[in-house]
């Protein structure tokens, strides 16, 4: 059994830094590759996707990452871990099997493929054998929103990670993984680790916590002497140095910018925290509390005593339903009186909009510049102030009414108060809006499926 | 005195649906049992006054030396939901360490604070 284990974090949301996989697996040693893809509002992307070709629904991001890695991969024995496969897992294992075949590396690995997590075309089995799946937070039943439901996923725990690099696979590919999931299979599969070692399953679950969110955790978005973090250009990824008793150091590969330290490790650790007793994922409910924080010398912050409770009978569901439509656009107001300009003009547009008999339920105005973040904590602008963006935006279930709104801003510029500016990206863009409902199901009823696919 | 909570802290913040999350991080080890004593659930809710519309939780890390806060209905509905400029909470960090806390002059300069 290996010593240390070295996962590394490659991709803290679809969109990332498309340069720090790269950087992981090229800048030093590392044993795993642990790639992030997927937030709430990424799988009813995905879904829609799938709908309009059925070849899609994945991230492609991944498979042009694989075209750029996988010789290093092979070369270096690097295992990866990704839930890029969104709602069409298949779909992207064999676009990475295309990509071994281009580069000449067919014949040389195992695809691992996890499926099991989407359940839409499950939902009315569930609702006909009476399952009761109702929203965690308001308690409504799903048959009240099931015609507007887009997409719905199980979030899958480390289980068939484990069974796939059990059974051989070096690329483990599923969709609605947990994001923890990542970093605790490889760490279960080395280490022998089963759900009954419940501090370490919390251990390995925290140190996913800790990576998951790319280099969140090394210096990235870091308010504690945030001036002086270094080179934050050339930022170096987080990884993971796992030991079997479940202590691990967080570090970065040398020769990077960025910084882990303590309260580096912190911030992340209380990131879309909710009760620090009970994180609960699939695999363990651990406590933060429980957590030991240690300076390990430079760029390394040693991580030990961490305890955790067995594992809940529930999975959590992400269903997400169309929830109507919404636009926000945006005008530049300059000084003299920004501020008072930018007000006037929120005033003449909301009379029009009421001339118009527009309808919406929500209709939200910002100024960028005064109060946009802080709100009323930020007090009133300087008088002085050299400009404001006006931000207005509207929600509404009747999508030609937000429309129609998209046509009412440009015309304030020859309109309205003086001195506008900054219209040059056109009307505002209508959307969709996706609302969430969280739900819970036993772990009884959904079946995980776990493949190995030559490749 | 008054001193301003991030001269005591720092802090990160996030979301899950229609709650943000705070996490209040003691500067300093010996800061911790002033935050716990000042800022409290009523203080917290207090400071936000209209941008937060439901509950405040509060959760104690001694280990961490960290305070987390939940702030229920704070994000115009959260997710694609939400109109705001910040729909994922991401500066109510900053928003919260505005808030005053009040500390007599012994304590602050017990504290290195003054």
């Amino acid at each position: 059994m290996k010593q240390i284990v070295r996962v590394a974090s490659g991709q803290g949301f679809w969109g990332d830094l498309l340069s720090a996989p790269i950087d992981q697996v090229r800048g030093g040693q590392i044993d795993y590759l642990m790639l992030d893809y997927l937030a709430e509002v990424t799988m009813s992307i995905v879904q829609k996707q799938k709908q309009r070709d059925p070849n899609a629904g994945y991230a492609r991001d991944f498979v042009s990452l694989m075209r750029e890695i996988l010789p290093d991969c092979i070369e270096k024995n690097i295992k990866v871990t990704a839930n890029a496969g969104g709602v069409n897992v298949k779909g992207c294992a064999d676009a990475v099997r295309e990509v071994a075949k281009d580069l000449g590396l067919f014949g040389k690995f195992k695809i691992g493929m996890i499926t099991g997590d989407d359940i839409l075309p499950r939902l009315d089995e569930f609702l006909d054998k009476g399952v009761a799946i109702k929203n965690m937070d308001t308690g409504e039943s799903l048959a009240e929103i099931r015609d507007k439901v887009q997409s719905a996923n199980v979030y899958l725990g480390a289980q068939p990670l484990v069974e796939a690099l059990d059974k051989g696979a070096q690329i483990v590919i599923g969709g609605r993984l947990t994001d923890t999931g990542l970093t605790l299979a490889p760490l279960m599969h080395e280490f022998g680790w089963t759900f009954e070692d419940w501090d370490k399953i919390a251990a390995g679950t925290i140190a996913g916590h800790i990576i998951e969110c790319g280099g969140q955790c090394s210096g990235g978005n870091c308010q504690f002497d945030w001036e002086n973090i270094p080179d934050l250009a050339n930022i170096g990824f987080p990884i993971v140095e796992a030991a079997p008793n479940g202590e691990f150091v967080v570090t970065k590969h040398a020769n990077t910018g960025g910084r882990v330290n303590i309260q580096s490790i912190k911030e992340q650790l209380l990131y879309e925290m909710g009760d620090p007793k009970s994180y609960i994922t699939p695999d363990v409910v651990a406590d933060f509390t429980s957590i030991n924080l240690k300076d390990d010398g430079e760029n390394r912050v040693k991580v030990f005593g961490i305890r955790g409770n067995p594992n809940t009978d529930f999975y959590k569901v992400s269903i997400a339903y169309s929830a109507g439509w919404k636009a926000v656009g945006t005008l530049v107001y300059s000084y003299p009186n920004a501020f008072e300009k930018a007000q006037a003009a929120d005033k003449i547009l909301r009379q029009r909009l009421e001339k118009l008999g527009l309808q919406f339920d929500v209709i939200l105005t910002e100024f960028v510049g005064v109060n946009a973040t802080h709100g009323h904590l930020a007090g009133a602008p300087p008088k002085d102030i050299p400009e404001v963006q006006l931000r207005f935006g509207v929600r509404g279930q009747n999508k030609s009414d937000v429309e129609r709104f998209t046509k009412e801003l440009a015309p304030l510029i020859l309109t309205g108060p003086p001195s506008v500016t900054g219209f040059a990206g056109g009307r505002p863009k209508t959307e969709e809006i996706m609302a969430y409902f969280p739900a819970l199901i036993p772990k009884s009823l959904i079946e995980t499926k776990v493949e190995i696919i030559e490749a | 005195m008054k001193i301003e909570l991030t001269k005591l802290a720092h802090a990160r913040s996030g979301d899950k649906g229609d709650t943000a999350n705070v996490g209040v991080i003691a500067l300093k080890d010996e800061f911790y049992p002033l935050l716990v004593r000042e800022v409290t659930e009523e203080r917290v809710k207090e400071h936000f006054g209209a941008m937060v519309k439901g509950k405040i939780e509060r959760f104690e890390l001694p280990n961490l030396n960290a305070l987390n806060f939940l702030l229920h209905e704070s994000l115009g509905g959260g997710g694609t939901l939400s109109l705001m400029t910040d729909a994922q909470g991401k500066t109510f960090s900053t928003a919260l360490l505005r808030m005053k806390i009040e500390i007599d002059d012994d304590e602050a300069k017990k504290l290195g604070v003054l």
